[in-house]
């Protein structure tokens, strides 16, 4: 479990964390969300003792970073997969790892293998890698311990589709078996579909937290639903009618309202609906709005 | 994702408590650190390559100039005054190649507490110039071995001073690792060691030359000056002349690291 309490780090007069507090919980990946500059990675690298916080603190499992006696056996951290020496062979690199953790040699086998590495690609030197190459490095580097809790800034970077899809697996199951994750992007997609519970950040503090259903409650203004019709007309107007917002959108209709509105209104008047979602603008909608004064390109229309 | 399950069939959850790393480890997983990239092999080779050449550039050139008196402290001596250049920038590379390279975001995560890390360093310092002193020495006593099948010759004298000459040599080598540590830079680092070793000592003797009262106070600042004693024979230095050396050093080698230590105990590691 870690901890964050309350947590500021200032520079001069620059506030890059600002009183960040939250948990993440065993068996939960929790996504830490937000864009560039947020204040994600100096978070992260408090939470090691990296950096030292200005004020707040942050434990693990009830104890201070600096106190863990192996931290890498029970952390496993991965914030910059490019911060390795490049005359090292991925091999050499988790080797360094094991002898310092006190690990057999065979984990370093098995991590390679775990994370598809050929043993010609662990052979060669890492400033020959890929950044996807380097990220699995990484990720090998980080479970090398076999602990129980995982820290990732922005693990996905450079991964191509495949290796994203497998890296959420791989995290999934981690959670699954009681792992603690806390991962960290500014895409929002990537962490929608692996995290359990996501912490929005923008400009050092936290937007807004919760799992999916409680973000969304945060924004009920925005629920909105895409349906096409055989007579689209006469359902804009049967919606009009209740009071409901509607506005063509392309084929069909954006209808300010729940689904199952929309799907019932269709049914009292009897129009066959060929197309009936939510609009996917949810959680996005959301994320743009609460970041859209920390955006750098202003707001998205 | 068969091999997910297969790799971690362990629940993470539960596990027992590890103990600490322990320092030995430490120090062994920094000594495989000083060799296993290519700069630092390279390093660690053309030391021993510039000491070999150095000595036989010695060994011919007393031999066809007919110098009389070479004995073993020649010999030590040169390769003394070529390690004095070199160990220096091991010492450094040990400490800044963590930060060139950012690995010690990786280092300090797995180890956070930092000065155990530095002092595993330092002992990996002190490996190397052990080994580096006796592959001098041994070099010495091959080089005056071979002078003297050349020249008839063969004089043992001038070993007085193999104490000193390792203190002397592990001096260097820690003052290049204190600089590093103050500077966490390996082209500053190596700068302020040659302006140490060849314009400090210049400039404080231009000091004593030009005003009387400056040279009294110069001998306790001059550090390189103040270890030629040791040279001459470590037991036989005066309470004046340890005074120097200690007062000397605590200026230029423990007062920069305990800056230095005290820089990477705080900085923030990106």
């Amino acid at each position: 479990m870690i901890k964050v309490e309350g947590l500021t780090r200032t520079y001069g007069a620059y506030t890059a964390v600002d009183d960040v507090t939250f948990t993440c919980e065993p068996g939960r990946v929790t996504g830490f969300l937000g864009p560039n500059g947020a204040g994600k990675s100096t978070t992260m690298r408090i939470i090691v003792g990296l950096t030292p916080p200005t004020s707040g603190r942050a434990t693990i499992k009830g104890v201070d970073y600096h106190d863990l006696p192996n931290p890498g056996r029970m952390v496993g951290v991965l914030l910059d997969a490019s911060a390795q020496h490049g005359g090292r062979t991925g091999r050499e690199i988790l080797t360094l790892g094991a002898l310092t953790m006190g690990l057999p040699m065979s984990r370093v086998d098995e991590m390679l293998r775990l994370v598809s590495l050929s043993p010609s690609e662990a052979k060669r030197r890492v400033k020959n890698y890929s950044l996807g190459m380097k990220q699995r490095l990484g990720i090998a580097h980080a479970l090398l311990g076999d602990p129980e809790i995982l820290i990732l800034d922005e693990p996905a970077n450079g991964l191509d589709p495949a290796g994203i899809r497998w890296m959420r697996g791989l995290l999934k199951s981690y959670a699954d078996r009681g792992g603690t994750v806390l991962l960290s992007s500014h895409l929002l997609h990537e962490v929608e579909l692996i995290a359990d519970e996501m912490i929005l950040i923008g400009r050092g503090k936290i937007l807004a937290q919760g799992d999916r259903a409680a973000l969304l409650a945060h924004n009920t203004a925005a629920v909105e639903t895409l349906a096409t019709s055989l007579d689209n007309d006469a359902l804009a107007a049967a919606l009009t009618a209740k009071g409901i917002g509607v506005v063509p959108a392309g084929e069909g209709l954006r209808i300010t309202a729940e689904a199952v509105e929309v799907g019932r209104t269709a049914l009292e008047h009897q129009i066959v609906l060929t197309d009936l979602r939510s609009g996917d603008g949810g959680l996005e909608e959301l994320f743009l709005q609460l970041t859209a004064d920390t955006q750098r390109e202003g707001v998205v229309a | 994702m068969t091999t997910v399950a297969q790799a971690e069939n362990q629940t993470p959850a539960a596990r027992p408590a590890t103990s600490g790393i322990p320092f030995t480890r430490l120090l062994q997983v920094e000594f495989r650190k000083s060799y296993d990239t290519r700069s630092s092999f390279w390093l660690l080779f053309a030391i021993g390559a510039i000491v070999l050449v150095a000595e036989l550039i010695a060994a011919i050139v007393t031999a066809v100039n007919d110098v009389d008196d070479v004995d073993f402290g020649t010999f030590a001596a040169v390769a003394g005054f070529v390690t004095q250049l070199l160990l220096p920038v091991l010492g450094i590379m040990v400490v800044t190649s963590e930060w060139t390279q950012r690995t010690a975001m990786v280092t300090f995560a797995l180890e956070p507490r930092r000065a155990r890390v530095i002092w595993a360093k330092l002992g990996v310092g002190l490996v190397w110039t052990a080994f580096t002193v006796v592959f001098a020495l041994v070099m010495g006593v091959i080089f005056n071995l071979l002078y003297g099948a050349i020249s008839g010759n063969t004089a043992w004298s001038g070993g007085a001073g193999v104490v000193g000459f390792v203190i002397t040599q592990a001096v260097a080598m820690l003052i290049g690792f204190a600089f590093a540590a103050l500077t966490l830079s390996t082209p500053a680092a190596i700068v302020i060691y040659f302006a140490y070793l060849f314009a400090v000592p210049t400039v404080l003797g231009i000091g004593s030359a030009l005003m009387d009262w400056f040279d009294s106070f110069a001998q306790w600042i001059n550090f390189s000056e103040a270890q030629q004693p040791l040279y001459d024979g470590f037991w036989s230095m005066s309470g004046g002349e340890w005074g120097k050396l200690i007062v000397s050093g605590l200026l230029w080698l423990a007062l920069p690291l305990a800056l230095g230590l005290r820089r990477i105990m705080r900085a923030e590691v990106k």
